[in-house]
């Protein structure tokens, strides 16, 4: 069992209500176990709690890279959410604590 | 071979760094500067200081970063290429020829409005997020739609040194260069798809350079501290290499380069703007140099029927408190003092969250369960309908003092206006957009 942050990167963006997580493998090698492991319902029990909407899930092999659109994740959007982080900036580092 | 158009990003948000554009200006050989400012929000937050001051309203760092960057644009032939206007294009031009006369510099500046769109918006018109009509949100305080390229090429034409304006996508700021240079058509989705994805990498500047990337250990990024900020050579054809200018901090790799054409795209095969609906699934990116990438291969459809509006509104006050624990039973103390104020007060405040910041305040939990941190943070935060009432959130956290769990420190409070945006569409034909010219010379003086 290895953590995530050991095989991926990861950026957070939000648009909205909507946190956006791009994945993306260290080495070309690792990206097909990724693409196997960190589904979109991994990650959707991973992030419970965090994530209350859909995850969309976007493979992008050419990049190494996965993207997740996660729908309802910013307590009701950046501009009124009561939280700290109301970007959602550091869900990047909530995603890369998975175990694959 | 055809020419290369070179085109540098000074400004990743509204209050980036002034040096990196300077260096950019300076030493970056760029012929165009493009300073990209504007957030989701900060319209609107300019639109209430223009309510406020008619003389207002545009970027509150405009004047520094002008001041620092005429002289340099001057002597380089650089042309600026900004969205610093903010709610109020016209006064920016005003504030920059005023600066210009008082550096004696001849200068042009044309000013593209169009995009405040708030006496246009129908108040049924619904919002993308939640399909409720905009009149529910109470008083507007903004709405602007999201210019293209398309608006900025007359601007351009006009040989001006200076082309400010409001709202406009970010990545057509650095595409209307391009299609203005390279003469490119505003069907020929393709081209269009690339000068798009160049721009996108290069709209936040410094995050392609290693901002916002570094993780000690596991992503270094060298001399942060003098991190450069981002330069792309686009061709005719719009394949581009990207760089920074040499000896400053940070790098530009393939890493580097994939979290920031990703960032914050919803749908990586169709990205839309008002250009052009791009797929960067099928961009590639290539290493070739120390700090170089190659990036090509882009695709594009046909640019959307409507245009997207951002609308401001009025969305009450947030009041919030801190203090901190620490030591023995740090995390205990914090939660008790939460409950005393959640109990104070919690009726009058439905809407209330307690954080406990060093544990659990980002995510709402941990992911590790044997932790037991040494100190922790308080964190109350309630939405008010009026700033006195919010206020009574850190007064209730700062009564902790002696009405609270032992060991309490440095209680701050705060109150804030809150603006929630939403996002709209409306019909292109109801937007029209403008070109002003502004300009001084000494012999206009003269004469």
């Amino acid at each position: 069992m290895r953590k995530l942050h050991e095989l991926a990167h990861c950026r957070a963006g939000d648009k909205g209500d909507t946190s956006i997580l791009s994945l993306i493998a260290y080495r070309a090698e690792d990206f097909p176990l990724l693409t196997e492991r960190v589904t979109a319902d991994a990650v959707k029990k991973h992030l419970q709690g965090i994530v209350l909407g859909e995850i969309k899930r976007y493979e992008l092999p050419g990049l190494g890279a996965l993207q997740f659109v996660c729908e309802r994740s910013l307590s009701g959007g950046v501009t009124t959410s009561l939280g700290q982080d109301a970007h959602g900036k550091s869900l990047s580092y909530a995603l890369l604590e998975m175990n694959v | 071979m055809r020419e290369m158009l070179r085109i540098g990003a000074g400004a990743g948000f509204s209050g980036d760094r002034l040096e990196p554009a300077a260096l950019l200006a300076e030493r970056g050989a760029v012929r165009y500067l493009v300073l990209e400012c504007l957030g989701e929000r900060t319209v609107a937050l300019a639109q209430l200081r223009k309510r406020r001051d008619p003389t207002r309203g545009y970027d509150p760092l405009l004047e520094r970063r002008v001041e620092l960057l005429l002289p340099l644009l001057k002597r380089n032939g650089v042309r600026l290429v900004t969205n610093m206007g903010a709610a109020n294009p016209i006064a920016a031009a005003d504030a920059i020829i005023a600066i210009a006369q008082a550096q004696k510099t001849p200068i042009r500046v044309a000013i593209v409005t169009g995009d405040d769109v708030l006496t246009k918006i129908a108040p049924d018109e619904r919002t993308l997020e939640t399909q409720t009509p905009i009149a529910k949100y109470g008083e507007l305080v903004s709405a602007n739609a999201y210019l293209g390229a398309e608006a900025l090429l007359p601007a351009l034409q006009t040989g001006a040194d200076i082309i400010i304006t409001g709202r406009v996508a970010d990545p057509s700021l650095f595409l209307a260069p391009m299609a203005h240079e390279h003469g490119w058509p505003l069907d020929d989705f393709d081209r269009l798809a690339r000068g798009t994805s160049i721009g996108h990498l290069l709209e936040c500047a410094g995050q392609l350079c290693g901002g916002y990337f570094a993780e000690p250990g596991r992503k270094d990024v060298p001399d942060m501290a003098h991190l450069g900020f981002p330069y792309a050579d686009v061709d005719a054809d719009g394949h581009a290499s990207l760089s920074k200018v040499e000896g400053t901090g940070g790098c530009i790799t393939l890493a580097t380069a994939k979290e920031q054409l990703l960032y914050e795209v919803i749908d990586p095969f169709g990205y839309v703007t008002p250009d052009v609906v791009a797929n960067f699934s099928t961009v590639t990116l290539r290493e070739s140099g120390p700090n170089r990438i190659e990036v090509r291969g882009a695709t594009g459809k046909e640019r959307p029927q409507k245009l997207k509006v951002s609308v401001g509104y009025f969305a009450g006050y947030i009041g919030e408190g801190e203090i901190s624990y620490g030591g023995v039973n740090a995390l205990a103390r914090a939660r008790l003092a939460g409950e005393i104020v959640r109990k104070r007060l919690g009726a009058g405040f439905p809407d209330m969250r307690v954080d406990l910041i060093g544990s659990t305040s980002l995510h709402g939990r941990s992911f590790d369960a044997s932790e037991q941190p040494y100190e922790i943070r308080l964190r109350v935060a309630a939405r008010a309908p009026t700033p006195e009432r919010a206020m009574l959130i850190g007064e209730e956290v700062e009564a902790l003092y002696t009405n609270g769990p032992a060991g309490g420190g440095g209680t701050r409070k705060y109150v804030q206006e809150q603006i929630g945006i939403v996002s709209t569409l409306i019909e292109r034909a109801q937007v029209s957009t403008k070109v002003t010219l502004r300009e001084w010379s000494s012999d206009a003086q003269a004469a």
